[in-house]
């Protein structure tokens, strides 16, 4: 049957089981959006900046697994995806994005709101396209999805043209191609499972293409059956049950300091899904220097990329696991035990001394049982990682390779869209700044997020860095921003609250976790709190900072 | 240092030169040429690359190139394959020096292509290290234009660069 692009466009997004987009209206997607408009079965949420449309389709993805969609205009709409494209490029999160571009007639004749967003996004997507032919269209989008959740995932940009649009072609529908999943050769996994059996003191690391695999299952029964300690990259929580006797908390540079031992002891690490980036493996050279090293991902080209791997293994982690597992022996292992003797002694000596720990820690308490934890980046979300245990996969947003600050509001906005979940978003006054504007967002969605604003009038991590490196040079770290929060709140229609003191961190995340609706508690902490444990860039393990004493 | 030849088979359509050009920039690879040209296949283009460097960067060379999309096929052309470059030389010539010129032409096995009183064009096609030869001993006469294609190479025997399997096809 006939039809014009747009139609075609909406058509091929309820192939692929799309129910909300997230986006932004503009001059060259004007016939998208009324075939949205004219369609009226999928959900449209419209934020205040493409940006945070961008990170709310990424949240999306991240809690669901599957792929998300967001769609912007030519020109700067266009553009302005372009850090949320870059955000979930280097998570490997599936999003497709979907921007308009002037009309064949005026294409490369620097036409108003004019772009080439397929070059600017070529370096940051998985792949992208600029449609010129309405007949090319369902066939690139079918793509375009396949491609986003197929092997390791990411973002793919469709660009198209404003008169593809309104141009008709035939359209048949079709169901969506199955995502690309091939077995791992069971003759890879015997050399594995040889080395494992062989192996003292195992342990596991694990990634986030544990989670992007949906291997959490896989990974516990592995390591109960090599007796084997759990460490986890930022990206890998929830991945593993923190509440697991055999999980040793997230590694690298503000990892524990038993992940941090436990790296040092081991005489054989299996890197699950994991890239060994430089603030994981720090010092990519030594890190695992005299150990066997086995790494099983699904990209071919993170083996050997950044740590040189004894045993190779390319493919899914899932299926990877679910052959060797049955390979292996159970064996106790002692080196199980020394890893819960130090987790357990570095849990005593945890004072919790700063109060946005503390705050972290009641938080974790007082949320609902199925919480989406979402953070902005810096200090606050290290803190995040080390004090709110995070139980299960897809239950963490966090931007972990691109660190972008900003990225929190619109990914919990999309998460909580997703899930109609709780969503405890973590953030801290720099960050917050960089998008506030999706607040209103959130409250016109009526959306149950609650905000705490680590609050220090600083930007604590690049100030701390500069006490550790520039001799207390606070160079356009100490933030002078006057704002009433709990006014902004209001004046948004949300709700403000204020914690000051220990006293007043129970009533306030009481009232906050009841509401429902957006809420936003100005957490005021001193500007001088710390991260620590700390390992500094390009150092090595032994080197951990746990005391400021120390550094 | 290293030096290592790549042949792909790529997308043949608009956009792919830049996509696998932008990665080398990206990663910071030092290219010594890129050819790219049609093949027996309407859809497909093939792409042969000088590289230098080393095993660690021929690998993930490699391995980012075929990750994507409109990369189809990779392989690293053998040390025995059949290289072959071409070059075309305009160098200055005048009566005295002319039959010294064609005189090195022949030894080199070079076509005249066009001869004008004041400058020769040759052709001259063969393994890149021929053409470095042939440009030395032409420098002392003045070259005054030279345009070389960069390498292209096919593997001897009766494999094919069909037969690789395509990384995406192997996740």
């Amino acid at each position: 049957m006939k039809k014009i692009g747009a139609d075609i466009l909406i058509e091929c997004l309820k192939e692929q089981g799309v129910t909300t987009v997230f986006g932004y209206p503009g001059g060259t997607v004007l016939d998208i959006y009324d075939a949205l408009y004219r369609d009226g079965t999928i959900e449209h949420v419209i934020t205040s900046h493409e940006q945070g449309a961008a990170h709310a389709a990424d949240g999306w993805a991240r809690v669901t697994g599957k792929t998300g969609v967001v769609i912007a205009t030519s020109g700067p709409g266009a553009t302005n995806l372009v850090t949320g494209i870059a955000t979930a490029y280097m998570d490997s999160v599936p999003l497709v994005a979907i921007t308009g571009n002037v009309g064949a007639n005026f294409l490369g004749r620097d036409s108003f709101q004019e772009i080439d967003i397929f070059g600017v996004t070529l370096p940051i997507t998985k792949h992208n396209y600029i449609v010129k032919d309405v007949n090319e269209l369902a066939g690139v989008v079918r793509e375009a999805f396949r491609i986003a959740n197929s092997g390791r995932r990411g973002p793919v940009l469709i660009d198209i043209l404003k008169n593809v649009q309104s141009a008709e072609a035939d359209y048949e529908p079709q169901k969506p191609l199955p995502a690309r999943r091939k077995s791992v050769p069971a003759r890879d996994l015997e050399a594995v499972a040889k080395a494992l059996a062989a192996a003292q003191r195992p342990l596991i690391m694990a990634g986030g293409g544990v989670i992007a695999s949906e291997a959490s299952k896989e990974l516990v029964a592995l390591a109960e059956k090599l007796d084997a300690p759990v460490v986890s990259t930022l990206m890998g929580l929830g991945a593993f049950p923190a509440s697991h006797p055999l999980f040793m908390g997230m590694m690298g540079m503000h990892g524990t300091a038993t992940a941090a031992k436990l790296c040092l002891e081991s005489d054989c690490i299996v890197a699950l899904g994991a890239r060994f980036s430089d603030r994981v493996a720090l010092n990519r050279d030594k890190f695992a220097q005299g150990k066997t090293v086995i790494h099983i991902d699904i990209d071919e080209a993170e083996l050997d990329k950044n740590v040189t791997a004894t045993y190779k293994v390319l493919g899914d982690i899932k299926e990877a696991l679910s052959t060797l597992i049955p390979m292996l022996k159970e064996k106790k292992r002692p080196f199980s035990e020394t890893a819960k003797k130090y987790r357990a002694e570095e849990k005593a000596k945890d004072t919790a001394p700063e109060l946005g720990h503390r705050i972290l820690i009641e938080a974790a308490k007082a949320a609902p049982k199925d919480v989406i934890v979402v953070t902005d980046v810096g200090q606050h979300q290290m803190w995040t990682a080390q004090y709110f245990p995070i139980e299960k996969p897809r239950t963490l947003c966090t931007s972990g390779g691109l660190g972008t600050m900003g990225y929190g509001l619109g990914a919990a906005i999309g998460a909580a869209k997703a899930t109609g979940k709780h969503v405890v978003l973590v953030t801290g006054d720099g960050c917050f700044n960089m998008n506030l504007n999706e607040l209103s967002t959130a409250v016109t969605e009526e959306l149950p997020i609650t905000i705490l604003l680590m609050n220090n009038h600083a930007l604590g991590m690049v100030r701390q860095w500069q006490k550790l490196f520039y001799g207390n040079r606070f160079s356009q770290t100490n933030v002078r921003k006057k704002t009433d929060y709990v006014k902004f709140a209001e004046s948004f229609g949300a709700t403000g609250l204020v914690i000051e003191k220990d006293e007043d961190i129970v009533p306030a995340l009481t009232t906050a976790f009841a509401l429902n609706t957006p809420v936003v508690v100005d957490c005021r902490i001193s500007n001088d709190e710390n991260v620590l444990p700390m390992i500094k860039p390009g150092a090595t393990y032994d080197t951990i900072i746990t005391n400021w004493e120390e550094k | 240092m290293n030096q290592y030849t790549i042949s792909a088979l790529v997308s043949n359509k608009s956009g792919v030169l830049v996509r696998v050009a932008a990665l080398f920039a990206r990663r910071g690879y030092n290219i010594e040429s890129l050819s790219v040209c049609k093949t027996e296949n309407d859809t497909l283009s093939r792409m042969t690359i000088v590289l230098n460097g080393d095993d660690y960067i021929l690998g993930q060379m490699m391995k980012q190139m075929d990750k994507l999309i409109d990369v189809k096929k990779i392989q690293q052309v053998e040390e025995d394959a059949v290289c072959r470059e071409l070059l075309l030389a305009k160098v200055k010539t005048d009566a005295s020096t002319r039959s010294q010129i064609l005189e090195i032409s022949q030894i080199f096995r070079a076509k005249v292509v066009d001869v004008s009183p004041e400058a020769t064009i040759l052709e001259l096609t063969g393994k890149p290290s021929k053409l470095d030869g042939f440009v030395t001993m032409l420098m002392p006469y003045g070259v005054m234009e030279l345009a070389r294609t960069g390498v292209t190479a096919i593997g001897r025997g009766k494999s094919c660069i069909k037969d690789e399997t395509d990384y995406k096809e192997k996740i």
